[in-house]
C-alpha cells in the first residue's frame, strides 16, 4: 500500500492535473473575468487577461434591462417546487420498493427510467395544448409539474439505491421493537436516509435549474426562470460580450455555489449506487 | 419484511409515483398519436380530417429526415465516445498523488453546473465567433486563418460544446469506481509481471465496465434529447438539425402539428430501439 | 410464563416449499437451540416465531395464546440480530430506550431498566457513545441490551456470534448463557456452529431442508443420533461413518464410531492404516489415517504426548460398545 511516492513524481501529476482542471475551467473563468470589463475590453485584440479596469457597470446595465430578481425567483420555485413535489411522492415509492422488494421491482424501476427516454418533443405539442386548455401556459405551476414529472424517475432510482443500502435487519429490529409503519418512517428510516435524500434533492434541484427545453417552449414573460433569461441574449445582444457575460454569471453563479458546497454528496448520488 | 400486511402497504405507497408515470406517458403519447393520423394546421384552418398514414410517408420522405436522425446518432455517439476516453483519462489523472486534488476536483465539475443555454451562447459568442471569439485570437497568434466554427465545421463545434458539459459528469463516475478498486488487485497484477499497461486493460478497465454502464445510459438519456445547444448556437443551420429540432420546427415553426406529430412517433421509436439496446447492456451490468 | 407451541407450521416461498408442516414445543425457560447446515430454514423458522414472515400454514402459540395473526411486535418477543441491527443515528443509550419508548414505559423506569441493563453488560462507560465507535463486541451487548429492557417473554437469537472473532465468540457465549441462567427466560438460538449448540443448549433441534431431524439434549444426541445426518453433524471431529464388508459385518448398511473411541496400537488390531496429516493440538492429536476400507481417511483421537508422525503404520480398534449402527435408509438401528 504505501509506497513511498517521489517528489518529483507528485509534482508532476500535481501540474498535469492543475493544467486540466484550469482547461477544463476556463471558461467559466473566462466568462466571470469578461463580466467586470468594459465592452470594449472584453472585445480588445489581444484579449486581456486580468489587467483591465474592473467595473460593475454590466451588471447595473444588466438589472436595469430586465427584471433579474423575477426569472431569479420563477428558477427558484420551479426547481425548488418540483424537486420538493418528486421527493413527495418518490419516497414512499423508494421505500416500498427497496424494503418490500417483489418479482417485478426491477421491471418497474427499469419501466420508470425508460419513461424518461421518451423524447420530450414527440410529446410536446399535447402538452402545449394541455397547458392551454387547463389554462397554465406561462404558469409555474405548469412547470413544476414537468419538471416534477421528467425527473420523477431519477428521484425514485436514486433514492432506491440509497435506501437498498440501509440493512433491512434495522427496519425489522425497529419492528420487533414496537414501532408502527409510522414510528419506523419517521425514527429510524428517515434519520438514516437523510444524507440521501439531501444528495437527491441537490441533484434535482441541479438538473430542473439547468432543463431548457420545457422552460423555454411552455414559458413566455411570466413564468420564465433563468434558462430563458438568458436565453433572449443570443443574438444580437450576445455581440455586447461583457453584458452577456456579466447576466451568464448571474444565471449560474446561485447553483454553481450551491454545486461547489455539496459536491461530495453529488458525486455519491450522480453515480446512482452503481458505483460504490 | 415479507408479511401480507406490508406487501399491501408497499403497493399504496407505490401507486402515485406509478400512477403519475403512467399518466405522463400514456396521456400525451395518445394525443401524439392520434393528432399524427390527421391533417392539422393550428394556424391554417385547424383540424382538416383524417390523413391515414400521410403524415408518416411525408416525414420519411423528406428529405431532411435521414440527416437528422444521422445528426442526432452522430451527436450522441460522438459525446459519448469522447465524455468516455477522456473520462477515463482524467479519473486516472485525478487518482494519481498530488497537492490540492480537491481543488481540481471543483474545477473539473464546474461545466456540469452551467445551464445549457449559458454554456451554448459563452462558447457561440466568446470562443467560436470567428472574429472576437478567443479561438479565433488563439489562431491568429500561430498565423493560422481563425475558423468560422459553426458554420464550417458546425456538427464538431456542437459535439465539442455537449462534451465540455458532460466530461465532469463521467469523469467523476468513473474516478469514484476508480477509487474503489482495490489496490491488491493491482499489486498481485505487478508481482505477476504485468506492465502498467497491462495492468490498465486487465484490472482497472473491467473493473470499471459498470460505471461506464451507468454513463452510457445516464448520459445517453440526456443526449438524445438536446435541444438548447443547437436552438442557441446554429437553429438547426448547417447540418446541425437534429430529430428533436426537425420536430420542433415543424411543429412550433411551421405549425404542422400533425407531420410534427408524426416525426414525434418515429423519435419515440428511435428513442426506443436505443433504450432496449442500452438496458440490455446496463440491465444486465446493473443485476446485482 | 413463555411457552412456545408450533403446530402443524409450514412455510412456502412461491412454489418452493422452506419449511414443511412442523411440530415443535418450547418449554418455558429452557435454552433452545436450532442448528443445522446454512440453507436448512432455521432461520425462516426463528422469523416464523418472531412474526416477521407470515406463516404459510398452521399455529403459534405463545403462551398459552394464539399469535398466528399477531404483529411481531406484540407477542412479548425480543430478538438479536446477525448484524446487531443497531440504529447508527442513536446513542447507546437512545438505542436500549427504543422499544421502551414505542412501548410508551415511563421515563424513570427507562432510566431504571437501562441502567440495569448497562451494569448487567458493562456498558456503563458506553451509554453517550454512537454504535460506530464501539467494537463488535460492546456492539452485541448494546442488541442484547436492547432485548433485556423489554422484559419480553423469551429471547430470539439469529446467529449472534458469527460476526465476531474466535476468542471474543467463546466470552460472549458464556456471556449469554449466564444470562440465561440468570434471568430463567425462555430463549431460541439458531447457529450453524455444533460447538455453539453443544456447550449452550438445554434442547437442541437439528434441521434439515426444513425438516426437524432430531430434538434433544447435546447428550442425548451425541450418544444416540437417531439417523447419520445427525451423527455427522453433532460432535467435533466428525464421527467416522463406514460402509461396506465392515459395515455388513453387524448386519447393517453403515457404522459409525466417533474420533474418541478408538483405540489404537503400533503391534495389533482390527484395522490398519497408515499415518496421513497428524494435527497436533497439544492436549490432543487427531490422525488422519488412510487406508481403512470403507472409511478414507479415518479419524481418531489420540494423546496430545504420543509419538506418531506422517507415514506410521498403525492399527486401530473401535469400541464396541460406542458404535452406532445405520440401516440403508440412514436410520439408527438399536
Amino acid at each position: 500500500m504505501a509506497r513511498a511516492v517521489s517528489q518529483r513524481r507528485k509534482i508532476l501529476f500535481t501540474v498535469a492535473a492543475w493544467s486540466v482542471g484550469v482547461l477544463i475551467f476556463f471558461p467559466i473563468l473566462w466568462t466571470i473575468l469578461t463580466s467586470f470589463k468594459t465592452e470594449a475590453q472584453a472585445i480588445a485584440d489581444p484579449p486581456i487577461f486580468l489587467g483591465f479596469d474592473w467595473t460593475l457597470e454590466n451588471y447595473s446595465a444588466v438589472l436595469e434591462r430586465s427584471n433579474y430578481g423575477r426569472f431569479l425567483w420563477n428558477s427558484i420555485i420551479i426547481a425548488g417546487g418540483s424537486t420538493l413535489l418528486g421527493i413527495l411522492v418518490a419516497v414512499p415509492a423508494a421505500w416500498s420498493m427497496a424494503f418490500v422488494p417483489s418479482k417485478r421491482t426491477k421491471d418497474i424501476l427499469l419501466w420508470m427510467l425508460s419513461t424518461k427516454m421518451l423524447p420530450a418533443v414527440g410529446v410536446l405539442y399535447p402538452i402545449y395544448l394541455l397547458c392551454i386548455h387547463l389554462g397554465v401556459l406561462d404558469s409555474k405551476i405548469a412547470l413544476v409539474f414537468i419538471l416534477m414529472l421528467i425527473n420523477l424517475p431519477i428521484i425514485v432510482w436514486m433514492l432506491y439505491t440509497y435506501f437498498k443500502e440501509i440493512p433491512s435487519e434495522i427496519l425489522e429490529a425497529a419492528r420487533m421493537d414496537g414501532a408502527t409503519l409510522k414510528e419506523e418512517l419517521l425514527y429510524v428510516l428517515t434519520p438514516m436516509a437523510i444524507p440521501g435524500i439531501a444528495s437527491t434533492i441537490l441533484l434535482n434541484v441541479i438538473l430542473a435549474w439547468n432543463e431548457a427545453f420545457w422552460t423555454l417552449n411552455l414559458t413566455a414573460a411570466k413564468a420564465a426562470p433563468l434558462t430563458a433569461f438568458i436565453a433572449s441574449y443570443s443574438s444580437p445582444e450576445g455581440l455586447f460580450y461583457a453584458k452577456l457575460s456579466a447576466a451568464s454569471t448571474m444565471a449560474i453563479a446561485p447553483i454553481l455555489i450551491l454545486g461547489w458546497f455539496s459536491q461530495k454528496q453529488l458525486v455519491s448520488g450522480l453515480t446512482f449506487g452503481a458505483v460504490k | 419484511m415479507a408479511t401480507h400486511h406490508s406487501r399491501s402497504a408497499a403497493r399504496l405507497m407505490m401507486a402515485p409515483a406509478v400512477v403519475l408515470l403512467l399518466g405522463w406517458m400514456l396521456v400525451p403519447l395518445t394525443m401524439t398519436l392520434y393528432f399524427s393520423f390527421k391533417k392539422y394546421l393550428p394556424l391554417r384552418g385547424g383540424d382538416l380530417g383524417w390523413v391515414g398514414f400521410d403524415n408518416y410517408v411525408r416525414f420519411v420522405s423528406s428529405s431532411a429526415f435521414w440527416p437528422s436522425v444521422l445528426t442526432t446518432l452522430t451527436i450522441v455517439g460522438g459525446v459519448l465516445v469522447i465524455t468516455v476516453v477522456f473520462g477515463v483519462l482524467l479519473a486516472i489523472l485525478l487518482n494519481q498523488p498530488m497537492w490540492g486534488q480537491g481543488f481540481v476536483r471543483i474545477l473539473v465539475i464546474a461545466p456540469f453546473f452551467v445551464m445549457p443555454t449559458v454554456s451554448a451562447l459563452v462558447w457561440k459568442n466568446m470562443f467560436m465567433d470567428p472574429n472576437y471569439g478567443l479561438l479565433a485570437h488563439l489562431w491568429e497568434f500561430f498565423g493560422a486563418q481563425p475558423v468560422e466554427w459553426l458554420s464550417q465545421a458546425s456538427l464538431q463545434s456542437i459535439v465539442m460544446i455537449v462534451s465540455w458539459q458532460w466530461l465532469p459528469f463521467a469523469t467523476l463516475i468513473l474516478l469514484t469506481a476508480i477509487q474503489s478498486l482495490d489496490s491488491e488487485q493491482l499489486e498481485a497484477a505487478e508481482m505477476d509481471g504485468a506492465p502498467a499497461l497491462m495492468r490498465f486493460a486487465f484490472i482497472t478497465l473491467p473493473h470499471l465496465g459498470r460505471a461506464i454502464a451507468v454513463v452510457l445510459l445516464i448520459q445517453t438519456i440526456f443526449l438524445l434529447s438536446i435541444f438548447a445547444e443547437i436552438f442557441v448556437t446554429t437553429g438547426g443551420a448547417f447540418g446541425t438539425k437534429t430529430l428533436t429540432y426537425l420536430i420542433f420546427q415543424r411543429v412550433l415553426e411551421s405549425q404542422n402539428v400533425g407531420l410534427g406529430s408524426a416525426g414525434g412517433v418515429y423519435a419515440i421509436i428511435l428513442a426506443n430501439i436505443v433504450a432496449i439496446f442500452l438496458m440490455r447492456i446496463v440491465g444486465k451490468n446493473l443485476d446485482k | 410464563m413463555g411457552q412456545i407451541k408450533l403446530s402443524k407450521v409450514s412455510k412456502r416461498f412461491g412454489d418452493v416449499e422452506v419449511i414443511p408442516p412442523l411440530d415443535l414445543t418450547i418449554a418455558d425457560g429452557e435454552f433452545t437451540v436450532f442448528v443445522g447446515p446454512s440453507g436448512c430454514g432455521k432461520s425462516t423458522l426463528l422469523r416464523l416465531i418472531a412474526g416477521l414472515e407470515d406463516i404459510t400454514s398452521g399455529s403459534i402459540q405463545i403462551d398459552g395464546t394464539d399469535t398466528t395473526d399477531v404483529p411481531p411486535a406484540k407477542r412479548g418477543l425480543a430478538m438479536v440480530f446477525q448484524s446487531y441491527a443497531l440504529y447508527p443515528h442513536m446513542s447507546v443509550r437512545k438505542n436500549i430506550a427504543f422499544p421502551m419508548r414505542m412501548a410508551g414505559v415511563p421515563a424513570q423506569e427507562q432510566d431504571r431498566r437501562i441502567a440495569a441493563a448497562a451494569e448487567a453488560l458493562n456498558l456503563t462507560d458506553y451509554l453517550d457513545r454512537r454504535p460506530g465507535q464501539l467494537s463488535g463486541g460492546q456492539r452485541q451487548r448494546v442488541a442484547i441490551g436492547r432485548a433485556i429492557v423489554r422484559e419480553p417473554q423469551a429471547f430470539l437469537f439469529d446467529e449472534p456470534l458469527s460476526n465476531l472473532d474466535a476468542a471474543l465468540r467463546v466470552g460472549m457465549r458464556m456471556e449469554i448463557s449466564e444470562l440465561h441462567k440468570k434471568l430463567q427466560t425462555t430463549m431460541i438460538y439458531v447457529t450453524h456452529d455444533q460447538v455453539e449448540a453443544m456447550t449452550m443448549a438445554d434442547k437442541i433441534v437439528v434441521l434439515r431442508a426444513g425438516v426437524i431431524e432430531q430434538v434433544g439434549s447435546p447428550l442425548d444426541l451425541y450418544h444416540t443420533p437417531c439417523n447419520e445426518f445427525v451423527a455427522g453433524f453433532i460432535g467435533s471431529p466428525k464421527m467416522n461413518l463406514i460402509k461396506g464388508a465392515e459395515a455388513q459385518k453387524h448386519g447393517v448398511a453403515t457404522i459409525g464410531i466417533r474420533p474418541e473411541h478408538v483405540e489404537v496400537s503400533s503391534t495389533a488390531g482390527l484395522w490398519h492404516g497408515t499415518v496421513g496429516v497428524a494435527e497436533h493440538l497439544g492436549s490432543d492429536t487427531f490422525l488422519h489415517i488412510h487406508g481403512v476400507a470403507g472409511c478414507d481417511p479415518m479419524t481418531v483421537r489420540v494423546d496430545g504426548e504420543l509419538p506418531v508422525k506422517h507415514g506410521d503404520e498403525i492399527y486401530l480398534t473401535p469400541q464396541n460398545d460406542k458404535l452406532h449402527k445405520f440401516d440403508g435408509q440412514g436410520l439408527r438401528v438399536d
